[in-house]
């Protein structure tokens, strides 16, 4: 092996020469890595490109668009990590964007120049059925044989010089993508890849081939022969359609007769496997020496893990650790960013004059974005603990665990992945329903996703309990605790009995099936964790920027318009008339309990004040009045915006202190002398916010991955009438029973 | 060793290209609580079936999973 990179890297290195160069910087000179899911492409993409790489989305779709740059000694190129695919056989979204990339069919993106293909060497068996298939793509290919340690460690031995025969040619270079051995030579490679030799096409399938053929001479010069044997076996793809145009008015009956003359009654999809891993098999038989017993502790761990018992209960284990993990380990930096925004709020709001723009700048700005980014630690450890999971190989087990229970709603293993990143938020969840090939399934999934406790909830629930819920304990547990869990299980429920009802109704179809490669446990690679994190990060404060901003100023814009004259005088006159009569602590207290008056007296006749007042109506009969109307409204766009609201409407300033703020809204009564909060009330607020999709970004992105307004629309109505009814049984039945 | 494959589903064509032709040599590995879904393995990979879906495959020899 050592003897093959030295070779590659001196020959093939010197024939980079000066010109050339400027042409490959030209940036559509792009190579695509292309590889099975879990092959340690992504690894080896983040090794080749380092930082330098930016996250976008392919035109039309929500699959996201890895792109980075790879800088060569003589070279630089641009790299496109593609979504990993186990054949040119689209089964999901995102395997059919990577096909149509190494196709050429994106529109505005030119086709790449190369291929790297990256193939795991425990895994060749699969890994070189694609590249069978690539090899056909007549572009410049080249293979990157990762985990090279692990295979011999696992007594896996490849004849390189042998596989790179049987490749027609290409090269072969075997890499440590987490250690870096072998990228030297990896690299030498690519500078030269554009020049590679299209390498020489191995038959399988000699039939199909001539099929093409002959095709191909009544197309322009410009259909690959790749895209019309894929045409012929896959026939209801828009391949299929776009290669019969080609062909002109009888084109479909020719594509039928010689799918009728080659294919025969047999599944055309079926024997071409077939007929690939035959040769698969024939040339492993050849390159790979000694049977593939591979026991590294991940394997032993994978082997102890997959026992029924053993791995059910692991996988309860690691759903508690991680929701541990997320309230205990979060709450000293949340302690501290609280500390920072009220900190700046008061500096701001002291070193200004009192009006607008002091209002503006600490009550807005700085308390309603504040109030958001005290979620950043929960966040960014929900999304490590899930990067990791799933880089480890362990969500794929824990699909593969909880198969039997999605069954009995009519959904599949599958559809666990999305549903535990939803805790973190709904809109990654959502985007990693993608996975599933079934678009019956997918959008059951979907709208069950927003129905899981996302972080944004968690602070309306923590103030809510904390104020209502006593802190007394039950047996071992805290009942504080108690019900948050209840209310997490409460979304979980929710969310499958509707996925359930969908499945019966709307979505009825078969039974999902459920299908699923388990990869190897392995440690996650710490680079590739780090900036899947940094760009989590990253989304949500840009959100916290924007959309979040923009509320922000809307609301505190309603609330503080317009001003009352007459109550600003008010305030003037009580002000003087107590600095006149009293002294001390006695008139700093009164001082502020007259600011405090006046402020509700403004919020009151505010814009968002009389807004409360007109929807007062439609939440009386769950018990709200209009302030909480008032700010549960204003967190329609972003559920984590009430928090903010609730701080100002309720007279405390703008930190939304969560202690001062309980302690108003246990203080809370209707103008008769009633609390405000009673416990019925408090309940069915918590599950209006359980069920309520409170959430723009959730809304758009279901527009998004579905296509269409008619499920955001729907999922909005539902879960919004589902909240509404939930909260009036419980304060109607609480109260008056 | 996978002897027959039921083709007619484009499911199990799916698991055709995922390597599940005839001639492979799978091995049964495990099986989730209640013995549904099962997991294969051939050529070093790991791949987890229904049982409905599993019953597509007539093997040969016995304790290589159905």
């Amino acid at each position: 092996m050592s003897l093959l990179l030295a070779q590659v890297s001196s020959e093939q290195f010197t024939r980079v020469s000066a010109d050339q160069i400027s042409v490959r910087r030209h940036p559509s000179a792009a190579i695509a890595v292309v590889g099975n899911p879990n092959s340690g492409k992504s690894t080896l993409f983040n090794r080749l490109t380092g930082l330098r790489q930016k996250t976008g989305n392919y035109p039309g779709v929500t699959v996201e668009k890895h792109v980075g740059v790879v800088k060569l000694e003589n070279a630089a190129f641009e790299l496109i990590d593609l979504p990993g695919m186990f054949a040119l056989s689209a089964h999901s979204l995102e395997e059919r964007i990577a096909c149509d990339v190494v196709m050429g069919r994106i529109p505005d993106m030119e086709r790449p120049v190369g291929i790297i293909a990256v193939v795991d060497t425990t895994h060749l068996y699969q890994g070189l059925y694609l590249v069978q298939q690539l090899m056909e793509l007549e572009l410049p290919l080249l293979v990157a044989l990762t985990m090279t340690d692990a295979a011999e460690a696992g007594g896996i031995r490849i004849d390189i010089d042998a596989l790179q025969r049987r490749l027609g040619g290409i090269t072969v270079c075997p890499v440590v993508a987490t250690t870096g051995q072998g990228m030297d030579a990896l690299r030498a490679a690519i500078a030269t890849l554009p020049d590679a030799a299209k390498p020489e096409l191995p038959t399988f399938w000699e039939e199909l081939q001539a099929a093409s053929e002959e095709l191909a001479r009544d197309m322009p010069a410009t259909v690959p022969r790749v895209e019309i044997e894929r045409a012929l076996i896959e026939r209801n793809s828009d391949l299929a359609e776009e290669v019969t145009n080609y062909l002109g008015d009888d084109g479909a009956q020719r594509m039928e007769a010689i799918r009728q003359r080659i294919f025969g009654s047999v599944p055309p999809l079926a024997n071409e496997a077939r007929l690939r891993y035959a040769w698969v098999r024939d040339v492993l038989d050849e390159v790979q020496h000694s049977a593939p017993t591979i026991t590294t502790w991940g394997s032993h761990l994978a082997a102890f893990m997959n026992r029924p018992v053993p791995g059910t209960i692991g996988l309860f284990v690691v759903m508690a650790v991680v929701f541990q993990a997320v309230f205990a380990w979060a709450t000293p930096l949340m302690d501290a960013i609280e500390t920072g925004t009220a900190f700046i709020g008061v500096l701001v709001a002291s070193s200004l004059p009192d009006g607008a723009v002091s209002s503006f700048l600490s009550d807005g700005i700085i308390a309603g974005v504040g109030s958001v980014i005290v979620f950043l630690p929960q966040i960014m450890i929900l999304f490590l603990f899930i990067i990791v999971l799933e880089d480890s190989g362990y969500l794929a087990r824990a699909a593969y665990l909880m198969d039997r229970v999605m069954r009995s709603v009519g959904l599949s293993g599958q559809s666990i992945i999305p549903m535990v990143s939803s805790f973190a938020c709904a809109v990654p969840g959502i985007m990693a329903t993608r996975v599933i090939p079934n678009r019956r399934d997918r959008i059951a999934t979907i709208l069950a996703a927003p129905f899981m406790t996302c972080s944004a909830r968690l602070p309306v629930y923590a103030l809510l309990i904390a104020a209502f819920v006593p802190a007394q304990s039950v047996g071992l547990f805290n009942l504080q605790g108690i019900v948050l869990f209840g209310l997490y299980m409460l979304g979980i429920v929710t969310g499958l009995l509707t996925a359930l009802m969908l499945r019966k109704t709307a979505l009825h179809g078969p039974k999902p099936t459920f299908a699923l490669m388990l990869p190897e446990f392995r440690r996650p690679n710490m680079q590739t964790v780090l900036i899947q994190l940094l760009g989590r990060a990253m989304i949500f404060l840009k959100r916290a920027g924007t959309v979040i901003f923009a509320v922000a100023v809307v609301v505190w814009a309603l609330a503080y318009y317009p001003r009352s004259d007459d109550i600003a005088a008010t305030l003037t006159q009580q002000q003087s008339l107590a600095a006149a009569s009293l002294s001390d602590d006695a008139l700093s207290e009164a001082l502020s309990r007259f600011e405090n008056e006046a402020a509700a007296a403004q919020l009151e006749q505010s814009w968002l004040g009389r807004a409360g007042k007109v929807v007062e109506p439609a939440f009386k009969p769950l018990g709200w009045d209009w302030k909480i109307s008032a700010a549960v409204i204003a967190g329609f766009p972003a559920r984590e915006v009430v928090i903010a609201v609730l701080g100002t409407v309720y007279a405390v300033g703008g930190e939304a202190d969560e202690s001062t703020l309980a302690g108003r809204l246990q203080s809370a009564s209707w103008p008769d002398g009633r609390a405000v909060f009673t416990l019925p009330m408090v309940i069915g607020l918590l599950i209006f916010y359980a069920c309520c999709l409170q959430c723009a970004a959730t809304l758009a992105v279901i527009r998004r991955e579905t296509n269409s307004w008619r499920w955001p629309l729907f999922a909005w109505g539902y879960m919004t009438s589902l909240g509404y009814l939930g909260a009036l049984l419980v304060y109607q039945l609480g109260t008056n029973s | 060793m996978i002897n027959n494959v039921n083709t007619s589903d484009p499911d199990i064509q799916r698991l055709m290209v995922l390597g599940l032709v005839e001639g492979a040599e799978v091995e049964l590995a495990s099986a989730a609580i209640g013995g549904d879904p099962m997991e294969f393995r051939m050529f070093g990979n790991a791949i987890s079936l229904r049982r409905e879906q599993a019953l597509q495959f007539d093997v040969t020899t016995a304790g290589a999973g159905e």
